[in-house]
């Protein structure tokens, strides 16, 4: 079977939808209502940048909580037996059939001042905690969202490495945390940097879990985009070069990734 | 090291899960509540299930969004094996390219996706005479889900046999025959994956549908975001109980038939390697 | 040979209900080349991960250098392996590969590069130091996995079928490398193949295993020549193995013939087995032999001919360099030292016939022939 023409629509479909688009979002942000050519769209960009802060820094906390809880659990996952481990993969996924914004929608009943949380401190006697409405609570709503998609791709590279690498480190003389050092974590790194980006990525960018759990304090990007499409400060043109930006954002974060992990099956997990 | 995991790790995994399921189970709970209120309990009803089939609007949003995650789904899944397919026989350095492209959708953050399909649709929908609706929301998921479907096709063709479909031909079948009599089989379990995770994702969708569904048309998701700015009304939860439950019941029977499956085929190749041994030894 | 390293005592390995190992009884000497040699689920794989410390065995202990090492992990044992498929570390090129052992111990710089350099040397890689493993062809990546193990001078290197993945011609250059390395380090080498050529060319000690029991062990010319039960005459080499009765000391019965031998020892009438190597038996003129066959078959071989002769319904293999037609009568004369005699044993009847067989001489060169029976096993600890 050695043609390629069935690859034709796909292609097609690809240039229209795909690159079409965001060459649009170049044109856009370049140019003003009346079509012209124009810089001012990036020349206001004081909110942008400390939007964009507060986003790198959300997003990068978050990230960073997921890969503490998720790399010991894919790690732990991928020695039990077969059984566990395809249960275990199949609870992980299953959240995702109900919908994240009913979801994320519930941690407020969860994390509202009177709250279950507090409800169950207040009978053990402890005072109330602040969360909702507070970039604690994005942070959580972030974890808790993309948490599945850093389990995933660590999982999956853990799972399929050669349990002769790790018997042949043994027979050279590695104890339990040699070998993890030496080689487990080494040839976990693709899988962790996959999952770095399908958390990063999202968290930048999100915007329902800052509305509803941030309560408006917290404004991200992804809050700023919206605004300017479907939103009250209604002004594509500006919004086009933010989304320029975060773009670059995306391709910057790609590109360093791409230096550790090897590109093409990098972000292939699901 | 197997099967010989401290108790971190078994206390890790309790709370992993119950971090995951803790807002499911508070959905669940109060799609039983007898009031409207998503803290207080004030008695079990079923209320919210009988409301939920009177509701039209939220009962349309739910079948517009099963409607294009199927039709999504499948198209997709049609596309994106053939797309692999062509991609397969190419040589390495447009393939590389095409690949990369493909890879876009997937890494991109979604917003971006749904902003620049949107520029797309309202620019060209203002030259040809169209606007936002479930067209375009349908274009805007086959163009997420085609990407995925590519990449579960693309594994099984390398594990391909290259010399499968010759060896098909050699004996007598048309190059189509060869496709569907030896290439389709080989190739089905990767395809259904595709149409699986494409399915999911589609129906998971909230932020491309937003951005490219205009104002007429809502899926499910787009109505619990349009609620969130009030109130969600616990009718929502009940659907979504009613959604999750099921998908729980078809993943559970689905994987408790291939386990069964796996341990009756163990069983008969432990049996089986027994004899091989004793006949082997010739 | 010189003094006692390791003794397996007593072991015997059961996964789930399935024995493995039925009592082991084995030592190795210092300075060795011995191999394990058996069919695939033989057992031999699971003894060798014993010594190694990947497997506990379900009873019965390891002594290495007179110490009960049962309990002693892997990384603690002053053994090293040499991995079937190598297992060479993907993330590290060739000269981390063969320094990973040094640098767990924590040898100063100066001298891992020496004895990196050293083993280089010695395996016939100088100049592949910056290669990345997966750029190197099969005998390549071969030599760093040697190079990997013995860089950390083990007492004894284990060596899991080692050749299975190269091609012959690799193989039987690999062959003399081994052994050349083996004479040149001075240490234990304890092989596993299911490789019967490759075990009687390289090993000082060869011990023969099925069914998780030891058959034989033995110098490669003992096993040769003395087998001790049919499994291992035919497992090694070719053999005619039928049917006797030793009538007394020296004198054996078959096809209601007597045959002086050179075997005593056993009961009056006593039913026993006769192997005859294909190899030593003459053909004579029909007239002047003890026995008269009809010819069946004959393959060229290269160096002989295999000629299938039919002795009343019993067929045998014979090699010669004389080409016979099929059809011919001839006759065979046997002298008594090409008559070996065995005990009879639960392997009696079921091999030596060569009435089915070209099939059967195929499948003993076959050298992926199964493997991955045993892997399966050695997958459930």
């Amino acid at each position: 079977m050695k043609t390629k023409t069935p690859a034709i629509p796909y292609v097609v479909w690809m240039a229209v939808f795909v690159v079409v688009p965001l060459l649009l979002i170049v044109v856009y942000a370049f140019t003003n209502y009346d079509g012209k050519f124009t810089l001012e769209n990036f020349t206001n960009l004081d909110v942008f940048l400390q939007v964009c802060g507060n986003s790198l820094y959300l997003a990068a906390v978050a990230t960073a909580i997921c890969l503490l809880i998720a790399y010991p659990f894919a790690y732990f996952l991928a020695q039990t037996g077969p059984t566990t481990r395809k249960v275990a993969m199949l609870f992980i996924m299953l959240p995702m059939w109900m919908n994240f914004l009913l979801r994320t929608y519930a941690w407020m009943s969860i994390l509202e001042n009177h709250g279950f949380l507090n409800q169950l401190l207040a009978l053990v006697g402890i005072p109330p905690l602040h969360i909702i409405n507070t970039d604690a609570a994005v942070i959580l709503g972030m974890v808790y969202n993309f948490l599945p998609f850093m389990i995933l791709p660590i999982f999956s590279v853990i799972e399929k490495l050669d349990r002769r690498y790790i018997e042949a480190a043994q027979d050279l003389g590695a104890g339990k945390l040699q070998v993890f050092r030496r080689v487990i974590f080494p040839l976990s790194v693709p899988g962790v940097i996959s999952g770095i980006m399908m958390v990063f990525i999202p968290s930048i960018s999100t915007f329902a879990i800052s509305k509803l759990l941030g309560g408006g304090m917290s404004f991200l990007l992804g809050d700023l985009i919206e605004m300017q499409f479907l939103g009250s400060a209604y002004n594509p043109h500006l919004g086009s070069a933010i989304s320029l930006m975060m773009l670059l954002l995306v391709i910057i974060a790609m590109l360093i990734m791409n230096r550790f992990g090897d590109g093409e099956e990098g972000a292939v997990m699901m | 090291m197997q099967n010989k995991n401290p108790v971190i790790a078994k206390v890790l995994n309790v709370l992993v899960f119950l971090f995951l399921y803790l807002p499911i189970a508070v959905l669940i709970v109060f799609s039983f509540n007898d009031s409207k209120s998503r803290t207080v309990w004030s008695g079990f009803s079923l209320h919210w299930y009988q409301e939920l089939f009177q509701d039209e609007e939220i009962l349309s949003a739910f079948s517009t969004t099963l409607t294009v995650s199927v039709l999504a789904a499948l198209i997709a899944t049609v596309l994106g094996t053939a797309a692999a397919i062509g991609f397969h026989s190419m040589k390495r350095r447009p393939r590389h390219l095409l690949l990369t492209i493909n890879n876009i959708p997937m890494t991109n953050a979604d917003i971006i996706t749904g902003v620049s399909l949107m520029l797309l649709f309202v620019f060209t929908g203002n030259l040809l005479g169209f606007s936002l609706g479930f067209g375009t929301l349908l274009v805007a998921h086959i163009t997420f889900n085609i990407p995925y479907v590519v990449l579960a096709v693309l594994p099984k063709l390398r594990q391909l046999n290259p010399n499968l479909g010759e060896a098909a031909m050699d004996l007598g079948a048309t190059p189509w025959q060869a496709f569907w009599k030896v290439l389709m089989p080989e190739l089905r379990p990767g395809i259904l994956n595709g149409l699986l995770i494409a399915f999911t994702l589609s129906i998971d969708d909230f932020v491309i549908s937003y951005f490219t569904a205009g104002s007429e048309v809502a899926t499910l998701a787009m109505q619990i975001y349009a609620m969130t700015r009030k109130r969600i009304s616990p009718e929502v939860n009940a659907l979504s109980t009613i959604l999750f439950i099921t998908v729980l019941a078809l993943l559970l029977i689905v994987n408790f038939r291939e386990m069964h499956q796996t341990k009756q085929a163990e069983k008969r190749n432990k049996a089986l390697q027994k004899d091989g041994v004793k006949g082997g030894a010739k | 040979m010189s003094k006692e390293l390791i003794r397996l005592r007593n072991i015997c390995m059961a996964f789930d209900d399935e024995q493995v190992l039925d009592n082991i009884n084995l030592y190795f000497n210092d300075s060795e080349f011995l191999t394990l040699l058996g069919p695939s689920g033989c057992g031999k794989t699971t003894t060798l991960r014993i010594i190694g410390g990947f497997t506990t065995p379900t009873s019965g202990d390891v002594i290495f250098d007179g110490v009960r090492i049962n309990d002693v992990p892997p990384h603690k044992r002053q053994i090293n392996t040499v991995f079937q498929k190598y297992a060479l570390f993907p993330h590290l090129d060739v000269f981390e590969n063969i320094a990973f052992g040094l640098r767990i111990a924590k040898v100063p710089e100066a001298e891992i590069r020496e004895r990196v350099t050293e083993m280089l040397g010695v395996v016939s890689l100088k100049g592949f130091e910056k290669r990345r493993v997966d750029q190197l062809s099969g005998g390549q990546q071969q030599r760093v996995a040697i190079a990997r193990a013995l860089v950390n001078r083990p007492k004894v290197l284990l060596l899991d079928e080692p050749l299975g993945a190269l091609d012959l011609r690799l193989r039987k250059d690999m062959q003399n490398e081994l052994k050349r390395i083996q004479q040149q380090m001075g240490i234990t080498f304890i092989y596993v193949t299911h490789d019967q050529e490759e075990a009687l060319t390289m090993s000082d000690t060869v011990v023969v295993m099925d069914k998780g029991r030891i058959q034989q062990i033995g110098t490669p010319e003992d096993i040769y020549n003395e087998p001790k039960n049919a499994f291992v005459a035919d497992f090694i080499g070719e053999s005619n193995i039928l049917d006797g009765i030793m009538h007394e000391d020296y004198v054996v019965e078959f096809f209601n013939r007597k045959f002086k031998c050179l075997d005593k020892g056993f009961a009056p009438m006593e039913p026993v087995d006769v192997v005859i190597r294909p190899e030593d038996i003459e053909i004579v003129p029909a007239d002047k032999g003890r026995l008269v066959g009809t010819v069946t078959s004959v393959t060229f071989k290269g160096v002989h001919y295999d000629t299938i002769v039919d002795f009343k319904g019993y067929k045998w293999l014979i090699q010669t360099t004389d080409y016979h037609e099929v059809g011919e009568v001839i006759g065979i004369i046997l002298n008594p030292d090409d008559i070996h005699i065995m005990k009879k044993s639960e392997y009696s009847g079921l091999f030596g016939d060569y009435s089915s067989y070209s099939a059967e001489y195929d499948e003993i060169n076959d050298p992926d022939f199964a493997e991955e029976d045993e892997e399966d096993a050695d997958d459930e600890d």
